[in-house]
């Protein structure tokens, strides 16, 4: 089963979710970092690095001059601007590109090429039972989803896996959430989490991807939350309670299930209510 | 000889529009028979990225030699560039204003972006 652990809000604690779901997992489970931008699941499993990182590179266009006649076949077919014809010229913007190949297609000179540019890396690490793939985005790029993309391409045939999504609505989100089976979207009990959780709901329902809310931090706002959940029949998973004991452990790089027994079973729970959850949709 | 100019408006009166990709249009001024068009830009003003090429773009298809606006990004200089279109950036409220101190040689000439991308 592919859960991503998801919300509109960023600092919800998505990923303190992920990684405590994984934990409390007896059995092996691969826990994929999906947030490339700024993956940060590794600072709690201080695992070990297997292998050497793996680069991931996306297809940017090359102009054959030779060739080219600046008929503008493929600026006007590029649908983010990475092409600009002018003066009988090709201008390329790399950090535009998808990377989808449609100018190369079109181009009826066949003039352009595709030549690889690094966009960032895939490192895998092992801490116990867990199985950590993270993508790493390079500084200076923009386009997260072909690394998220190389990130998934990890999921294994079989057995669990748990998707640690970048926060928002937008792109990177899409790809992460993408084919997954369940998507746990974390928010806290306050107006803005309301707000962006009602904007992640949108974006699952829209994916027709089966989901459930867990309201972390419970009992340090207001009760809207839960209420909302209730009037759109959205399944209240679990209430993690305020606790500055696991604020105090997250900051010392602990889990709260290692450092708070009691956490246990709250995670636990979750794990066998996702799961539940997932395989009665 | 045809300069552009960014702008929020529809006439030489009209506000100076600080940035170049999210203009929501382009006059068109000729020097020679001081009559001004006005190029719509509507549709980079949304755009999701690459509105400073698009933008560039378009200005070079409407034949200028010259554009004036508020600021402009380096993606879009880089295309001006290519099409051998002058930049120039100015604080001038109007139009009217910027290509008075245009004509009157009072504008520099820039020879690189102003701004980063994605500046406002």
């Amino acid at each position: 089963m592919i859960i991503a652990i998801a919300s509109g809000k960023g600092g919800t604690g998505k990923t303190t979710i992920a990684l405590n779901l994984a934990r409390v997992r007896g059995c092996d489970v691969r826990l994929l970092d999906c947030d490339v931008e700024e993956p940060n699941a590794h600072l709690f499993l201080k695992g070990i690095l297997c292998g050497e990182p793996e680069i991931v590179t996306l297809p940017i266009p090359e102009i054959d001059e030779s060739l080219c006649d600046g008929c503008g076949a493929c600026s006007s077919f590029c649908a983010y601007k990475a092409l600009a014809v002018l003066a009988k010229r090709v201008l390329v913007f790399p950090e535009m590109c998808h990377g989808c190949g449609g100018c190369m297609r079109v181009c009826p000179k066949g003039a352009i090429r595709e030549i690889p540019k690094r966009i960032g890396v895939v490192e895998t690490l092992h801490a116990g039972t867990i199985t950590l793939i993270q993508g790493r985005l390079d500084v200076g790029v923009a386009m997260a989803p072909p690394l998220i993309r190389a990130v998934k391409a990890k999921i294994p045939s079989t057995g669990d896996a748990i998707l640690d999504a970048p926060p928002g609505t937008s792109c990177p989100v899409i790809a992460t959430l993408r084919e997954t089976d369940y998507v746990v979207l974390v928010t806290e009990p306050t107006p803005f989490g309301l707000n962006d959780l009602k904007l992640a709901v949108a974006v699952v329902r829209e994916l027709q991807i089966p989901f459930g809310v867990v309201v972390n931090r419970a009992g340090s706002g207001d009760e809207r939350v839960q209420a909302y959940c209730r009037e759109e029949g959205i399944h209240l998973l679990a209430e993690i309670p305020d606790d500055r004991r696991v604020a105090e452990a997250y900051s010392r790089g602990e889990l709260a299930v290692e450092a708070l027994p009691e956490f246990i079973k709250i995670f636990q729970h979750l794990w066998d209510t996702v799961k539940e959850d997932a395989n009665g949709c | 000889m045809k300069i552009a100019c960014a702008t929020s408006g529809l006439d030489l009166d009209a506000p100076l529009d600080s940035r170049f990709g999210r203009a929501l249009k382009f006059l068109i001024y000729d020097t020679e028979t001081k009559a001004f068009t006005l190029v719509d830009n509507q549709q980079n003003l949304n755009a999701a990225q690459g509105a400073g090429i698009q933008s560039a773009q378009t200005v070079a298809a409407s034949g200028v030699q010259v554009l004036i606006a508020g600021h402009c990004g380096p993606k879009a200089f880089r295309v001006l560039a290519a099409a051998n279109i002058k930049v120039y950036t100015t604080t001038a409220g109007t139009v009217a204003e910027a290509l008075a101190l245009y004509q009157d040689g009072k504008l520099i000439e820039s020879s690189a972006a102003d701004v980063e991308g994605h500046w406002a």
